[in-house]
This record gives structure tokens, sequence and C-alpha cells, in this order.
């Protein structure tokens, strides 16, 4: 075509199609950016913001020994040893490196754009993966699913700084070394392997997946009675420096030799090292007596290990599993045992629908693709049905590991659409025929003549051009639709920061609801430097992040009590939550509020969380059941319940609302009811700031009183006689609680 | 005896060698479950002597065959595992005794014989020129690989030895 020969050709257009396809996975994740700006999203990303700020302003040595005193007042938080730190040195590295080169750049900038670069990796990665599978034009066609497919760009927009942006590269990358190691029995591959776990264990919890997969492909392998030195070279190299450096990361510690997670890599670890042995003996004896010696040992070994490891478990020496772990395996764990952990949205079990949201053409073209590894069922295709298989078990669990599932379908996917275009867009056809056929007969003879040739050499395939284009032609459209329906989800489901939302207003134009940027300015800008603030932890890391104030709760949940402690605060009655807030030198408190503007994910659609957890702290101070109605509602109209209406929050939420409806029953679009009608009076806080939309609604919290009385009493002075008329039934519902 | 082997017909006794197999045959099983039960299997009075003199039998042909059929490389590199594995004891005896606890150290250290093993160990499968699946591989290659994962692998140990 360009005076090239053919090959070199392929390799040019190869290349040119991969760096097309990554320019377009980087592209299509800019929809934020153009819409709205660059800005960093959400919740977790704020902290890693924070940090990588951190990192770059002070250090390698000062992050590593941070001590966070703006988060989980009074407790702080060792930062370096409680974060999995790949993404901020992955940012502060790229930052340096751009500097370096005289290109300044924003820190912000970075991280902003940190995550599309890395999907840009990711598409390389699957190219790679999934031509050690096939071929390369199958790796292309999953380059392209894995660039455009919304169940990763959910994660990975431009502005979501989270691990997960870099951490999917990482998996598929690792993946592919491992594989490349096995095929090759590299033990170069098998380094290169474990240096990517590493550099993925520094990102992303997740890694305990590839640690326990790869031991499982190995153990599958193993039962299929395919060990080879390979096997042994690939998995010994990738174990033995893989688990070391796993160690060198502080937040993972000494948990590859002490947890039950890691167990599974050990065992195997172990057999293979008492096959490869008894395989060398067995070089040198004969192999009937060696097979009865080898069936003995593996079995005793199993046995000896798995009972040491029961043994060890009881006896406190291995930590037994997660309870992140046991929620894997069954659903209603975390519900009952660790609420905050079902209190994440992104922990719920994933709903049928959003497999196909998420995935969309790949969802049927998955098990096709599946079914063509079972019929190869080389080793690497092994790989790919455990893989498919495990994960999406995970995926129907967890809809946040929908994200781990993602890869390997649309590397199953690729397999199936590029079998398929293998065989209908085959060029070569049978034995071209010369003569045109004259008569019948001839025709015949062909047609025979075609089956023999069939029959001979065992090929067959379509030739006729239309049949071809019968089915190319929709196949063609299929993935034009999914290209499609790709950027649809992209543009309208994921490109939104959450800290900024939009609506349209009655003409079409764009409305930006900047509420959340303008609370915590206000807070940077008006509390004194020392100010605590209380809020739902969902705020914590924003709140440290962009008000640079201390937060007593923060999105990372590692002490429930204290957690529940606020969740106390805000679901008791303002005199209780006084006490709770003097003792923790609260401030300021924050809440989040829909009803006016029609946010639907607030605070009191999140109470229900609060209490459960509060609940599971204070049993005495708190019960879910007394915040539904008798019949079962949840309601916050009149006729909620008394400790409902009681609640810090509830006051918090709806104080002065009606004011917004000129003295009219305020009406809260997010609940779709009318609210109290009775005004809500605060005694221990006062309104401090509500943003323009209402969505944020800052309260200080009053100092004690000057001559000791509680500030109920104090509230209330020389407006006795009004509440004494008041007071008969709220003392009786009193009573009747106690 | 050792030719006929590398026949590798694990699955079915091969018909050819029936007659040299057939004799052993009794005694393989006791054998087996010795070797994987010894402690138990010692206390069996009657079956000891009878599985013992099989066991001698088994280890000095394998020794013999070991000696005529490797080549010097290899026993070279075979009596650096056996040192690394000596280390790799002591050190593990050595905690049993004295405790854990600089534990990193002590991972480090233990981590460090275990993983000059398993790398050791992987050149020893990559140059054997009997592994048909490394004919690709040439042992300069091999040693290669050795270096490289050898160079990581000892960053790692130095960093956590603390």
């Amino acid at each position: 075509m360009l005076g090239l020969n053919s090959s070199s050709e392929t390799v040019w257009l190869r290349v040119t199609i991969l760096s097309l396809v990554a320019i377009l996975a980087f592209a299509s994740r800019l929809f934020s950016v153009l819409r709205f700006e660059s800005v960093i999203h959400e919740f977790d990303p704020w902290f890693n913001y924070r940090t990588t700020v951190e990192l770059v302003e002070n250090g390698f040595y000062d992050f590593v020994n941070w001590f966070d005193e703006l988060s989980w007042y009074p407790l702080g938080r060792v930062v370096g040893g409680t974060v999995y730190p790949g993404i901020m040195v992955t940012a502060g590295l790229i930052h340096k490196f751009l500097t370096t080169l005289n290109f300044p750049i924003h820190i912000r900038e970075v991280c902003v754009f940190l995550a599309p670069l890395f999907s840009g990796f990711t598409a390389i990665a699957a190219y790679l993966l999934t031509a050690e599978m096939k071929d390369p034009a199958a790796g292309l066609l999953a380059a392209a699913f894995i660039g455009i497919a919304p169940g990763y760009i959910s994660r990975s927009v431009a502005g979501s700084y989270d691990n997960e942006g870099i951490a999917i590269f990482l998996l598929v990358f690792t993946f592919y070394l491992w594989i490349k190691a096995l095929k090759l029995g590299s033990a170069f591959y098998g380094a290169l392997t474990a240096l990517f776990y590493f550099w993925m264990v520094s990102a992303w919890g997740g890694y305990v997946f590839i640690i326990n997969l790869i031991p499982l492909h190995a153990f599958a392998l193993i039962l299929m009675g395919r060990f080879s030195t390979r096997l042994y070279v690939a998995y010994s190299t990738f174990y033995v420096i893989g688990t070391l450096s796993s160690m060198q990361i502080p937040f993972v510690g000494f948990q590859p030799t002490k947890t039950n997670d890691h167990m599974a890599a050990l065992g195997i670890f172990g057999l293979l090292q008492i096959i490869a042995f008894v395989e060398m003996i067995r070089t040198h004896l004969s192999s009937n007596q060696f097979r009865s010696l080898l069936t003995g040992l593996v079995i005793g070994f199993f046995i000896i290990g798995f009972g040491g490891l029961v043994g060890l478990t009881y006896g406190g020496y291995i930590a037994p599993w997660t309870g992140r772990f046991y929620s894997l395996w069954d659903t209603g764990y975390a519900k009952k045992y660790i609420p905050i952990i079902a209190s994440v949205s992104e922990h719920q079990p994933t709903a049928w629908p959003s497999f196909f949201f998420d995935l969309q053409l790949l969802m049927p073209l998955f098990p096709a693709g599946v079914y063509l590894c079972f019929k190869e069922l080389r080793d690497e295709h092994v790989f790919v049905i455990l893989y498919a298989i495990t994960a999406s078990y995970f995926a129907g669990v967890m809809v946040r590991l929908m994200l781990t599932l993602t890869p390997i379908v649309c590397v199953a996917a690729a397999l199936a659409v590029s079998r398929l275009l293998d065989i209908y867009l085959a060029n070569a056809g049978p034995a071209p025929v010369t003569a045109a056929p004259a008569t019948e007969k001839d025709v015949k003879s062909i047609k025979e003549d075609k089956k023999k040739e069939k029959k001979k050499e065992g090929r067959f395939g379509i030739w006729s051009f239309d049949s071809k284009l019968s089915v190319v032609l929709p196949i063609g459209l299929v993935l034009t639709v999914f290209a499609w329906h790709c950027t649809w989800v992209t543009s309208n489901a994921y490109s939104s920061p959450s800290i900024v939302l939009a609506s349209r207003g009655r003409d079409g134009s764009q409305v930006i609801i900047d509420d959340f940027r303008e609370a915590y300015y206000w807070l940077r800008q008006n509390t004194p430097e020392k100010a605590k603030i209380m809020a739902w932890w969902d705020y914590g890391y924003q709140i440290t992040g962009m008000s640079n104030r201390t937060v007593l709760v923060d999105n990372n949940t590692w002490n429930n009590t204290h957690i529940a402690t606020v969740g106390k605060a805000m679901a008791c009655s303002e005199d209780v939550a006084y006490e709770v807030m003097r003792k923790l030198d609260v401030d300021y408190v924050l809440v989040i509020f829909g009803g006016a503007i029609g946010y639907s994910g607030d605070d009191i659609n999140k109470f229900l969380w609060m209490i459960r957890i509060g609940e599971g702290v204070y049993p005495n101070d708190i019960s879910e059941r007394n915040f539904f109605t008798d019949r079962g509602e949840y309601r916050i109209d009149d006729q909620a319940t008394k400790t409902m209406r009681d609640s810090l929050l509830y006051k918090m939420s709806y104080y002065r609302f009606n004011d917004l409806f000129g003295g009219k029953t305020g009406y809260d679009s997010v609940r779709g009811s009318h609210v109290s009608t009775k005004p809500i009076k605060l005694h221990t806080i006062e309104e401090a700031y509500s943003t323009e939309n209402y969505i944020v609604r800052l309260y200080q919290v009053k100092k004690p009183d000057n001559i000791g009385r509680s500030l109920s009493a104090a509230s209330t002075f020389g407006k006795k006689r009004k509440r004494r008329s008041r007071k008969p039934a709220s003392g009786k519902a009193k009573k009747g609680r106690g | 005896m050792a030719k006929k082997n590398a026949a590798q017909t694990p699955s079915t006794p091969a018909s050819s060698s029936k007659k040299h197999v057939t004799p052993a045959t009794p005694a393989t099983p006791a054998a087996a479950t010795a070797a994987a039960l010894s402690s138990a299997a010692s206390t069996v009075a009657a079956s000891t002597s009878n599985a013992a003199s099989s066991q001698v039998d088994l280890i000095s042909r394998l020794l013999s065959s070991y000696n005529k059929e490797t080549p010097q490389s290899l026993k070279i590199i075979d009596a650096y595992l056996v040192f690394v594995m000596l280390t790799g004891i002591i050190q593990f005896v050595y905690v049993i005794l004295a405790g854990t606890f600089p534990y990193n150290s002590f991972l480090a250290g233990f981590i460090a014989s275990v993983g000059t093993f398993v790398l050791a160990a992987n050149l020893r499968i990559q140059v054997n020129p009997k592994n048909t699946e490394f004919k690709h591989l040439s042992p300069e290659r091999a040693f290669a690989d050795y270096l490289f994962s050898s160079i990581i692998f000892y960053a790692f140990v130095v960093n956590f030895l603390g």
C-alpha cells in the first residue's frame, strides 16, 4: 500500500490504530472538564489531592511521616501508614518530570488528567493481553472496547483522581506480564510481573484480587495436570519478589505473612516447590514408583498446609478473613454487622440493569468469548476463564467491583468479535474457479469439488460476498451503536464532578449549582483557623480539602465508634447532641439539604444509615424504630414521629425552611411531601450560613450559658408564660418515650 | 531402566518394561505411604523393614542416577541450592529459639534465603539441557534473567532489613 511489504505495513497500521485508540480513550474522558472545569471530583479524590499537594510541597519523607491533625479530631490520623501511596507518588513523579523539563504545570492539572492518561495505557495493556490470547486483531478490538466501556469510564473521567484510575491499568498490565512469564517460563517477565504488582499494591487494596487469582490459575493448571517448569519459574519469581515488595508498603505491612487473604498464594508456592522437587527426582527414577509417591506427597502437603493454616488461625497467629471479605460471600453480612460498609452506595449489590448500562453489547458477547476460551483451553485461556468467573461473581456482589470485571469482559468480547470477523472477513476464498460453470452438471461438479476440498483440508468458511455482508454489516452496526451508547453514558451519567451540579433552566440553558464550593469557601474565609466542623463522614475529605478546617470524621472510615458518635449527635435531640458536641469541641455543624432544589443525595436520605451506625454503638440512645411512624413510614411532615422531629439533623435541615415559601408550608421536592407546619426552634445552635440553593447549611454551636443554665432554659427565659401553655404536651411525649 | 522412564508414560504402566516393574509394584504403595506419613509408618513394625529396605534401595538408585546423569554445572548450582537452604533453616531455627522480634529483619533474611533458592532453581531449570521447554532460551539469557531478578529482589531485601 505504502510501498512497504505487507508485514511491516500491518505493524504500522497496528501502531497507528492502537495510538488512536489510546488517544480516544483519553479524549472521551474529558467531558467533565469541558462541561465544567478542571476540578477534582467527588469525595475521596479530594483527600488524594490534598496528600499529593503535601507530597509535592514537602517531599516524600515528610509525606510518609505525615500526621494529619485536620481529620478525626481529637484523634488525628497517621496518613503515611494508612494510605495507599501509589497514586500520589505517581502524580508527584509526573509533576516532577514535567517541571524538570521546564514545563511548569500545576499539580492539580496532573491530578485531574492522571486517570484519562492511564486509561490510554490501559487500552494498550488490554491490547497486549488479548494479543497473547488470540492475535493482534483481537487485541485492537479489546483496546477499543476498554477505551470506551462505561464500566471503566465511570471511575476514570478527568478529575476522578482516585486509586482505581491507575489501578486498572496496573491490574491488566500485571496480568499481561504474568501470562507472558508463564508462556515463556521467563524469570525476567516474572520479575516484571512482581514489579508491577508492587506498583499495584502501592496503589489499590484490590491487589488482593491479583494475589489470589494468579495462585488460583497456577492451582488450576496443576489440577489439570499441566504443571510445567515454566509455571514453576514464572510463579516462584513472581511470588517471592512480589510478596517481599508488597511488604514495603507501610499500609500493607506484614499482612502477607499474617492474614488469610494472602495464604493461598503461599500455599501454592510451597506446593510448586514440592512438585518441582518431585518432578526432578522423577527424571531419575521409574515413573511408576513415583506416581504414587507424588500423589501421597501432594495430598499430604495439602492436608498439612490446610491444617496448619486452620490451627494458626485459631491460635491467633494468622488473622482470619476480614469483614470486608465476608461481605463478599454473604451480601447480608455487612448490613448486619458492619453497617458502615453497607452504607457506602458503591458497596451495594449490583442491580441487573447496571450490567447492561455499563457494558451493553459486551455483556452478551462476554459468554461467547469465554466459550471460545474453553474450546482452545491453552494455559492462558484457563486464566481468562478463571478471571471471568471470579470477577463476574464479585461484580454481582458489589457495584464497585464492576470495575474489575470490565477488563475481562472487554477481552472476552474482543475474542468473540474477532473470531466472528475472522470467519466472515476472510479474504482468502476457496481455490478460484477459473472457468465459469457452463452447465448444471459443471456447477454440480464444482460444488462437489468444493465439498471434497472442504473435507480434505478441514477448512470451512463463508465465501460469497452477500452472505459475508449480511453478517458483517449488522455486526458493524451493533458496534457503532455500542460506541454511541458509551459516549452517551459517559457524557450524561459519569461526567459530573458531583461537587458542582448542573441542571437545565426552563429555557434549556444550563444552570450551574455551585453550593458546595460556596459553603466550603465561606468556611475557609469566615471561621477561625482552629474551628472544628462536624458533618457526616461523606463530606470530611471535602471540608479538609477545600476549607482547610478540622473535621471529626471523614471518608477514611477507620473508627466506627467515632462515626457512631457523630451519628448519635445527628439523631438525638438538641440537648443530648449539645453534650456530645461540647465534648468534641465542635464549633460548626454542616448539613447537606436537597429539599429546596431537589438534590436527592442529601443528609435526610442518608439519615437512616446515621441512625443504624449510631444505634450499633449507642443502642440506649438511638432506636431506629422510633424514626418510623406506626405504619412503618419514613415521613418528614406533620405525621413524622416526635423523635424524628426532635432530632438535630431534622431541625437543621428544615430550620426556617417554611420562610422560603412565604409563610406557607414548605414543600420538600426530594421526599415529595410537605414539611412540618410547626416552626422549628433551635436553642443550642444558630444558623451561620446557608448557600444559594440551601444545599449546604452551616450552624454555629452556641457557647454554654454564662450562669450555668441549660441552653434550652436560657433560650426560653422571659417567655415562660408562653412556654407553660405548650409544655404539657411535649412533656408527656418525653415521658412516654423514656 | 532410566532410559525407559524417559518415555514418559506415567498414566499407564509401560507394557514393555512390565517385567522389570512388576516385582517392585507391591512394595510401592507402602513406600509412598511411608514417605508421606513417615512418622506414622514407624509404628507399623511388620511393614517397616520391607519399606525401609525398598526406600534405601530407591535412594541409592536415585543417587547413582543423579551422579551419572547430571552435568557438572548443574551440580554446582545444586550445591549452592543446598547451602542456601541451610542458611534458611538456620534462620528459622534461630527465630524459633530467640523469637521474631525485629520481624522485618527476620522476614527479609528468611525471604532472602527462599528467594535466592528459588531464583537459583529457576536458573538451574532454564539451563538444564533436558528441559525441552527452554530450548529457545540460551544459557546466557537465562543468566541475564537471573541477574535481573536478583538485583530487583536484593534491592527489596536491603530496603526491608531496616
